[in-house]
């Protein structure tokens, strides 16, 4: 359980890292590492350099500009946890960052290192689409901004191309209307969850509009429940239960079967639907 | 291409320079180099916190972070908590409710339960301490000892008893 020889690159800049990058083309980027160096450890993944960001201190702040709250691709989760700003303007991530691992591991896993990432079952990948968040990727040929629903492509799969690093996170400020929700069901507190639903939506009218639910856990990538979002702003919770029988596929492991997974997911959706509502 | 890397670092107060592997983690350089075994090594894949020391000052898995990357940093594991007393009465609270059994867990619970308890301004309760603590595999007390022993602390701490 050691890793394979690899060599190792401090990034000095943004550009620096960039141009490792460039330079060998199975690099990895080492941000929190939390699931790199298992992948490492497991010789899973071995890379012949590892370029280290952990030194871009510009990556690591969370900031509010124009209408966004923005966070840096090297912001731990912990930081995350504890962030006022955060709290206020992105409550669904504080409500959902608990979820995440154990406290030694939220002390140095990376917010940007979990959305590059897209492990299916974790948990800010599925915030992210709820939130219609914005990914900021720069690679040499610049710096562009990919939607959350075009950013997640499959299994670890992202829009991520090589020579990529993802920088930040943009994340809209929400306005009095709106609401948020969170849930997920783990055989033990930090596991991965067997289940999990982050969600978004606008009072409107005494009903609820604008509705993204985003289940994860329950497919090979964090996924919306399009035709129950639809349901749910008609008001129908029953509908929205029933559609997710067409709105998701999940698969069957040793951890639960298909059947548990779509049973559960109806039951997350039943509790975060409550939360929309009463979330005041 | 995998040359050794030069790095400085205080490892419980004292400076240490040496020159690493790239691929060397962090729990393996403190136990192999500098013969510091207090932090074990169980599931070498972030599960089971055995090998838990403290980074600037929050802890972190030993096995999921590389020496090379501590250049600069201060570590410090259960040996340089033990010398300095600061887990003195967690140590004596785990002996006394028999919070351990073959040990090999216990470095890292105490560094875990120190942070939950430097962190907290009132007593955690149970529930927070399970939670703080659910990292950190115990295959023998069945935790319950565990918890019994960091809430006594807590609560001393707080000039609370029990």
């Amino acid at each position: 359980m050691k890793p394979a020889p690899f060599a190792y690159a401090k990034a000095r800049s943004l550009d620096h890292a960039i141009a490792l990058l460039d330079g060998a083309p199975d690099a990895r980027v080492l941000a929190g590492g939390q699931s790199l160096v298992p992948a490492l450890n497991m010789r899973l993944s071995t890379p012949s350099l590892l370029v280290d960001i952990n030194g871009l201190r510009e990556l690591g702040e969370i900031s509010r500009r124009n209408g966004h709250i923005e966070i840096g691709a090297l912001v731990r989760h912990a930081q995350a946890e504890r962030s006022s700003a955060i709290a206020q303007l992105a409550p669904l991530l504080t409500q959902a960052i608990p979820h995440i691992a154990h406290p030694a591991i939220r002390n140095r896993g990376t917010f940007g290192g979990s959305i590059a990432l897209a492990d299916p079952a974790a948990e800010l990948p599925a915030c992210l689409l709820a939130l219609g968040a914005e990914i900021e990727v720069t690679g040499r040929t610049g710096r562009r901004s990919v939607a959350a629903d075009e950013f997640f492509k499959g299994l670890f799969e992202t829009a991520l191309g090589p020579g990529d690093v993802l920088t930040a996170i943009r994340i809209a400020v929400p306005g009095s209307a709106a609401r948020f929700g969170f849930a997920e069901l783990a055989r033990r507190h930090g596991d991965y969850a067997l289940v999990g639903l982050a969600a978004a939506g606008t009072v409107h009218g005494g009903g609820l509009a604008d509705v993204r639910l985003a289940f994860f856990g329950v497919g090979d990538r964090a996924t919306r429940a399009r035709q129950a979002e639809a349901a749910l702003e008609s008001g129908n919770l029953d509908a929205a239960v029933a559609a997710l029988q067409h709105d998701l596929s999940p698969h069957s492991d040793v951890h639960a079967s298909a059947a548990t997974r779509s049973h559960l997911a109806g039951v997350l959706l039943r509790r975060v639907a409550a939360q929309l509502d009463s979330s005041t | 291409m995998t040359d050794r890397v030069r790095v400085a670092l205080t490892v419980n107060g004292e400076r240490v320079d040496a020159e690493v592997e790239p691929r060397q983690n962090l729990v393996d350089f403190l136990r192999e180099e500098l013969q510091l075994t207090g932090s074990h090594i169980g599931c070498e894949h972030g599960v089971c916190g055995a090998c838990t020391v403290r980074v600037d000052g929050t802890i972190v898995r030993g096995c999921l972070m590389l020496a090379v990357q501590c250049d600069g940093d201060r570590v410090e594991t259960i040996e340089g908590l033990s010398d300095s007393g600061d887990v003195a009465d967690l140590q004596a609270a785990f002996c006394e409710r028999n919070a351990l059994q073959c040990g090999f867990c216990t470095p890292g619970m105490l560094l875990t339960a120190q942070e939950l308890l430097l962190q907290s301004g009132a007593a955690p309760s149970r529930e927070q301490i399970r939670e703080h603590l659910s990292g950190n595999y115990c295959r023998c007390t069945g935790y319950q000892a565990i918890v019994d022993a960091v809430e006594a602390v807590a609560l001393a701490r707080q000039g609370q008893t029990p």
